[in-house]
């Protein structure tokens, strides 16, 4: 089946899509947007956490077909070309990237909790953040990134 | 497989009689986890997510309708002030994005034993609304759960909404876990008061091959308040009965040894989880009295 959806603002098209095909895969093998990582598959790790029509979800979860005609924002979408948006800077300078894998989806998930909660306090952060998993453990850092991407975001 | 995109609740009807083998899908949660990992292929499946009616909710006389599509995360935001226990056990479903996603439908639909909805909607007496092409039909959640992962719809039905009367009293929902995030429960309680009713509701998860209510357990404590006048005049309530109570609730439970922990420490866990809820409901009721 074809799926049309927007995709950081473009319109993208997908063929041949398998009507059991998650929007994480089509993303990645399909669009060639393989900033999502594909790691559980099954919800647990948030790796491949996007927005979907504004929604921070896991894309793994959602099925290609629910995806048709809706607008997605994966972590590439964050950037503004090479000028990276002030939560990936944060992330880069805190020290807050190990193997990296997680970070798109912690990415993603920052964006989203910064957007709701301007200033979060550790445990709102914990709470936004615990189903984004880092297998490298860095939580610390991860942690630092959050309060100092706040801080810029909130002054500018 | 078949993909279904029905973009109404008369049109998803009438896919579901031509498909009946179709698997309907919400924020799939547990639906993708499945086909991901192909443990299952169904033939087709039915995407509900187009379907706004059942995105709304909204009240019925005394009672709630939800649709079977609200998320857990609206749960919390648009419903949590009139039923507490619900939100308290959506807010520990997966993560955000999970909440984000996740539907009390879908939960009803999985059936598992473990669904973190399942206990406060039996604690509470909620009804679950079928439909099909020949009409609808609503009946006890107590009566839905059939096995474990099984429920009463049948194969040309789709769960449509639940009905719930708003909380009159303190409830309380517990789980245990090896954290405090993304886990599915070892075991997990629900607790509802209701003065109105005169009623102590009860729902105990992923202790028994279904979610199951402690009727024993709301009788004694119902007759111990009845008996001493509590509702009306709300004092301290007996140690000894409030043990007595976690012990009636450990021993409806039927659960069994598994990865997750042992059929003896679930009891235990209960009996535990059943007397701090009911202290801390009933703390609750003494102050708002």
């Amino acid at each position: 089946m074809r799926i049309t959806c927007t995709v950081n603002g473009r319109p993208q098209v997908a063929d041949s899509v398998w009507a059991g095909e998650s929007l994480l895969y089509v993303l990645r093998e399909r669009l060639g947007l393989p900033g999502s990582k594909n790691a559980c598959e099954q919800g647990e790790c948030g790796s491949c956490s996007v927005y979907l029509d504004g929604t921070l979800v896991c894309a793994c979860l959602v099925l290609g077909g629910q995806a048709d005609g809706r607008e997605i924002v994966t972590v590439e979408g964050l950037s503004n070309g090479d000028s990276l948006h002030p939560v990936q800077q944060a992330f880069v300078e805190a020290g807050a990237v190990q193997c990296g894998f997680c970070t798109p989806g912690l990415v993603v998930a920052t964006h989203d909790l910064l957007r709701r909660v301007p200033r979060p306090s550790d445990a709102q952060i914990r709470e936004a953040l615990a189903g984004n998993i880092c297998r490298c453990t860095g939580y610390a850092k991860i942690i630092d990134a959050v309060h100092l991407a706040a801080g810029r975001m909130g002054a500018a | 497989m078949e993909f279904l995109q029905p973009t109404s609740w008369p049109e998803a009807l009438t896919m579901k009689a031509a498909h009946p083998e179709a698997m309907p899908i919400a924020g799939g949660t547990d639906v993708m986890v499945e086909v991901n990992l192909d443990r299952h292929r169904p033939a087709a499946i039915i995407d509900l997510t187009r379907v706004a009616e059942l995105t709304e909710w909204g009240g019925e006389g005394d009672l709630l309708r939800i649709g079977s599509g609200v998320t857990y995360a609206r749960i919390i935001d648009e419903l949590g002030d009139r039923l507490p226990g619900l939100a308290m056990a959506s807010r520990t479903v997966g993560s955000p994005q999970i909440r984000n996603r996740g539907t009390v439908g879908g939960n009803l639909g999985s059936a598992s034993p473990a669904g973190d909805a399942h206990p406060p909607l039996l604690a509470m007496d909620a009804l679950v609304e079928l439909a099909s092409v020949h009409g609808s039909r609503r009946l006890p959640v107590s009566e839905f759960f059939i096995g474990p992962k099984r429920n009463a719809a049948r194969p040309e039905e789709l769960i449509a909404a639940f009905l719930i009367h708003p909380a009159s009293g303190p409830q309380q929902f517990s789980k245990v876990g090896t954290r405090n995030a993304m886990v599915i429960a070892v075991c997990s309680f629900a607790l509802a008061l209701d003065p109105k009713r005169r009623r102590i509701g009860t729902g105990i998860g992923s202790a028994a091959p279904t979610p199951v209510t402690a009727a024993d357990a709301e009788r004694f404590m119902a007759g111990v308040l009845e008996e001493a006048g509590l509702w009306e005049r709300p004092s301290e309530v007996d140690a000894s009965a409030i043990a007595r109570f976690g012990e009636l609730v450990a021993a409806a439970a039927r659960p069994i040894d598994d990865v997750r922990g042992t059929a003896a420490y679930r009891r235990h866990a209960l009996s535990v989880l059943a007397r701090r809820s009911f202290t801390w409901a009933w703390l609750e009721y003494q102050r708002s009295a």
